[in-house]
């Protein structure tokens, strides 16, 4: 059952050719074998799963079931999940049982879908590679020798090794697509604002976005449906109407424009990489599409203006875990400036602390405006560019990272070379923009993923667009042997 | 040498919402610690805050109220410390763009000249929670309740030139915020607190002294003395040939004196940046119109018309105009009894006293406007003496009734029939022969003795003016 999409899982659920308690019990068991290999789960929650199975059971029996009715999924462990150990990937939060439901939670819940745990993840969603996680790295399904790519990595892996039918993931700089295309599946980041952040762990607020990690277009479109909408307890979520994502998978692309934006095809873009993303665009052309050369000058720019963005806002962000009110606290503490010290000393990893660093020294006075306004104005420039490259074009399309899966402990000591694995990502983040990445080939038998950038709130046309890529080729179907 | 002060205040006001700023946990006060405050107020991994809409209409409210400019679009910022009673880590206040800029306000000195005091701004923010130091064995303890709470920084100008300024220009915001109705002003529950800036310079010198920040102040009487104890305190640094130092002081009521907090060397780098969980905040101008269409009659307004419509005396207008509560009470009173003289002087002499004794505030009054205006009319219609009328109101304040059943009880009823009184009269005449004739010789005074004597034999209920005409006429005076 495990080699079944969500869109067919659903099928046979409602044609009650198996049960959610059937599929989910099957799912336990992969993860019981083969999650060893992978540490791709933090928590697994066989008991909840299984009633939760149950209850699906029961909805699809008395004919009240959602598509989404009895999936079993896997959680990234930032989405606070009520009475369930919620540690986003830190030592600080190992004893945070959450007392309530983040909103993502509680929409799967509503539409009968089963969690069967959280998914491990780099520390607070910062990193690349899941290696700054306090549970350990995760390995990439692919070849263990090498990472997942992160912060989603846990959810990417599971989903790349069939423990799960899908996965939720969140991405600040583009920690579900990095991951989905180390991996070989599919994920999309909405528009910033599409999908509720409340009861997610922040890291920087005015990037962070929820979105989907499954094997394919249409799975992500299915999950994106009972993510995607308006929360009245998340100020930045948006209040319009959300289309269904499915309507329109298989529309015709004919006459699509693509940008090809020619900064990211430039120095640093390995070659096997680059061939197999433009032999991708090839099959887009015989679809119908027609490419366009663009720019997006000041490209360049991202990482540098992401690295004050997003480590002054995580500064702030994760002064809340002062050893106080939950989470880790030292033992012993003599004072309260021993007791702050000490617990955030211990309880964070070199990573995040790094960031909490970069960040509030941004952030400090006479700083300021030489680093977070600057940063903030060139977030201005980098979102004109897309505006204006969206006045010639319907999709970007660009690969999601510059090389394939890289070995574990390779870049750990080198911050600067693990930040610009996500050089390719981060730009949709700081204008808000939705972004897939779509399994688009192999190089040294390991996935390479085609990112697909769309305009604010074309998430239907980005899966569309992926799902019509699917239709004509195979990549989101392979399996990693060992995981077969 | 002589010395100018120089004050300005910054007043911290809790707005009177229902529910805190940014979550739907109640505001009341006194809770057990900790029950008012959910999930957002303890700052829970992964909450966000969203803005209640009633602060806006407060602050817009306030911002008319004053002549200021109400902000269309303001922002939120994150003000980041470390405190076990801030939850986040970070206080949400605004910056760079608050909702209220540039504004006044007049206020009235005792000698009766006014001065307008300029209003920098003003701010919405949440409050912090409480650290608990006793009863924990050498713990602190932490509650919440307040933590969210929303709150109004008023920022003055340093417009102020004595203690007593800044005294009438707190008194004045509070009776401006309390008929507004955007907060309860409610001194000792902390509703109503500031801070003082406050600093010397040499009479004739354009340039500010150094100043100090005078923190916790929440009374009246406090700002007054901390204020007058830090300007001789400052005055004796100068003179002695010292230095001020630019600090915080923590104003201790016990002691009366201020003692340094932290230099501005230790001063706190707060790392202010605009929030991300919040969007700008916007005030229409149809929001602007509905809320000037809501605003009340303000103090000076309404001590304006007491003066023309009761013809009270500018004094006793700013007396009863102080706050919103005490002047419906007078004009309640006033209208029922249709002697607003006689009202005002109730209102501000005994009624205050009675109040100010027991520490109640006009609300908890047991003397309803209704109950004074009752007694009232019996003064006006000479059923009582304005003698009798003190022990009618006490009886009143004791709970024994309304005036007419505490005169009949009592037998209050003042003597108006001529022949009762005169029989008395004449007992009086025929047992003080000698005063008699000293009254009849030209001794005025005796005219006293003589009403005297009958206002005791009848108990106080003959009416004076009438004992005295007919003791006049008895005597062919």
């Amino acid at each position: 059952m495990h080699h079944k999409t969500i869109a067919e899982l659903s099928k046979g659920l409602q044609a009650k050719e198996f049960s959610s308690e059937e599929l989910t019990q099957a799912y336990l068991a992969r993860i019981k074998q083969l999650d060893p290999q992978l540490n791709s789960y933090i928590t697994v929650v066989e008991e909840q799963a299984l009633a939760q199975a149950r209850e699906a059971d029961a909805l699809i029996a008395s004919g009240k079931a959602v598509p989404m009715t009895g999936i079993p999924l896997a959680q990234k462990d930032i989405f606070c999940t009520n009475g369930v150990r919620t540690s986003c990937g830190s030592k600080m939060l190992d004893n945070f049982i959450a007392p309530y439901d983040a909103t993502v939670i509680e929409r799967f819940n509503q539409a009968g879908s089963v969690m069967l745990g959280k998914t491990n993840m780099d520390e607070f969603a910062m990193g690349s590679s899941n290696e700054t996680s306090f549970y350990g790295p995760v390995k990439n399904p692919w070849d263990t020798k090498t990472v997942p790519g992160g912060s989603s990595g846990g959810s990417a892996a599971c989903v790349a090794g069939r423990l799960a039918a899908g996965a939720t993931g969140t991405d600040t700089g583009g920690s579900i697509r990095q991951p989905a295309a180390l991996c070989g599946i599919t994920g999309i980041k909405p528009t910033y604002g599409r999908v509720s952040r409340y009861g997610m762990i922040a890291f920087a607020s005015s990037l962070d976005q929820a979105g989907t990690m499954t094997q394919t277009a249409e799975d992500s479109a299915m999950m994106l449906n009972v993510m995607a909408g308006f929360d009245e307890r998340d100020s930045t979520c948006l209040d319009m109407a959300v289309p269904d994502y499915t309507v329109n998978l298989n529309d015709d692309i004919k006459g699509l424009k693509i940008g090809l934006p020619k900064e990211y095809f430039a120095e640093g873009l390995d070659a096997e990489v680059s061939k197999t993303v433009e032999a991708a665009i090839e099959e887009y052309k015989k679809l119908g599409a027609e490419v366009v050369d663009i720019s997006l000058p000041n490209s360049s720019l991202s990482v540098p203006a992401y690295y004050v963005v997003a480590p002054a806002e995580c500064s702030s962000n994760l002064s809340r875990f002062d050893g106080v009110r939950f989470g880790y606290r030292c033992e012993d503490p003599q004072d309260l400036e021993d007791l702050y010290k000490r617990s955030r000393g211990e309880g964070f990893g070199s990573e995040v602390k790094r960031r909490i660093m970069v960040g509030t020294y941004a952030l400090s006075a006479g700083y300021y405006d030489a680093y977070y306004l600057k940063a903030q104005k060139i977030r201005r420039l980098i979102s004109d560019d897309f505006k204006q490259a969206f006045e010639k074009v319907d999709v970007i399309m660009a690969p999601t990272t510059p090389t394939v899966a890289f070995n574990i402990g390779e870049k750990v000591d080198d911050p600067i070379t693990m930040y610009l694995s996500d050089i390719n990502t981060i730009a949709v983040n700081l204008a808000g923009l939705p972004g897939m990445s779509v399994p688009a080939g192999f190089s040294q038998n390991l996935p390479v993923g085609l990112q697909i950038i769309g305009n604010y709130f074309e998430e239907s046309r980005l899966l569309n667009v992926a799902h019509k890529y699917q239709q004509v080729t195979d990549w989101h179907n392979k399996m990693p042997e060992s995981f077969k | 040498m002589q010395w100018e002060t120089v004050i300005g205040l910054e007043i911290h006001t809790q707005l009177a919402t229902k529910s805190k700023i940014f979550s739907g946990a109640p505001t009341a006060y006194g809770a057990e610690p900790n029950t008012q405050a959910c999930a957002v107020d303890l700052g829970l991994p992964g909450v966000l805050p969203v803005l209640n809409k009633e602060v806006v209409r407060m602050a817009a409210k306030f911002g008319l109220a004053i002549g200021a400019r109400v902000a269309p679009i303001s922002i939120f910022a994150r003000k980041n410390y470390f405190y076990p009673d801030l939850p986040k880590g970070y206080q949400i206040s605004q910056y760079e763009l608050p909702i209220v800029e540039t504004g006044k306000l007049e206020i009235e000195l005792e000698d009766g000249t006014t001065k307008i005091i300029g209003v920098t701004r003003a701010h919405l923010e949440e409050d912090a929670g409480k650290s608990l130091h006793e009863d924990f064995h050498g713990m602190t303890g932490i509650d919440l309740n307040r933590a969210g709470t929303p709150l109004l920084e008023i920022v003055s100008e340093p417009d102020m030139r004595s203690a007593k300024e800044a005294v009438a220009y707190m008194k004045k915001m509070h009776s401006l915020v309390t008929y507004l109705g955007i907060s309860d002003g409610n001194m000792q529950e902390g509703s109503f607190r500031c801070d003082a800036n406050v600093s010397v310079r040499p009479v004739g010198q354009a340039e500010f002294g150094t100043r100090t920040e005078l923190k916790n102040i929440n009374s009246f009487r406090f700002v007054e003395k901390a204020i007058n104890f830090e300007v001789e305190r400052q005055i004796d640094v100068l003179e002695g040939g010292g230095k001020i130092t630019q600090e915080t002081r923590l104003y201790d009521a016990d002691k009366d004196e201020t003692r340094s907090m932290r230099s501005k060397e230790e001063a706190m780098d707060y790392r202010y940046f605009p929030d991300p969980d919040l969007l700008p905040v916007e005030v229409s101008e149809n929001l602007l119109n509905e809320v000037k269409a809501s605003l009340p009659e303000l103090p000076d307004a309404k001590r304006n018309r007491f003066v023309e419509e009761y013809k009270l005396s500018r004094e006793d207008a700013n007396q009863l105009t102080a706050d919103r509560e005490t002047a419906d009470y007078f004009e309640t009173t006033a209208k029922a009894c249709a002697d607003a003289k006689l009202a005002a002087n109730w209102v501000n002499v005994s009624l205050a006293g009675a109040l100010n004794k027991e520490g109640k505030d006009i609300s908890e009054s047991p003397v309803s406007a209704d109950m004074l205006a009752g007694m009232l009319k019996r003064i006006t219609d000479n059923t009582i003496s304005g003698k009798i009328a003190k022990e009618v109101f006490e009886a009143m304040w004791n709970g024994e009734g309304d005036a007419d059943a505490i005169i009949d009880k009592k037998g209050l009823k003042q003597i108006t029939d001529t022949g009762a009184i005169e029989a008395v009269l004449d007992e009086i005449i025929a047992a003080n022969p000698a005063q008699v004739e000293q009254l009849k010789g030209g001794k005025d005074k005796l005219m006293g003795f003589f009403v005297g004597q009958v206002m005791k034999q009848t108990g106080g209920k003959a009416n004076p003016g009438q004992v005295n005409q007919l003791l006049k006429k008895k005597l062919g005076l």
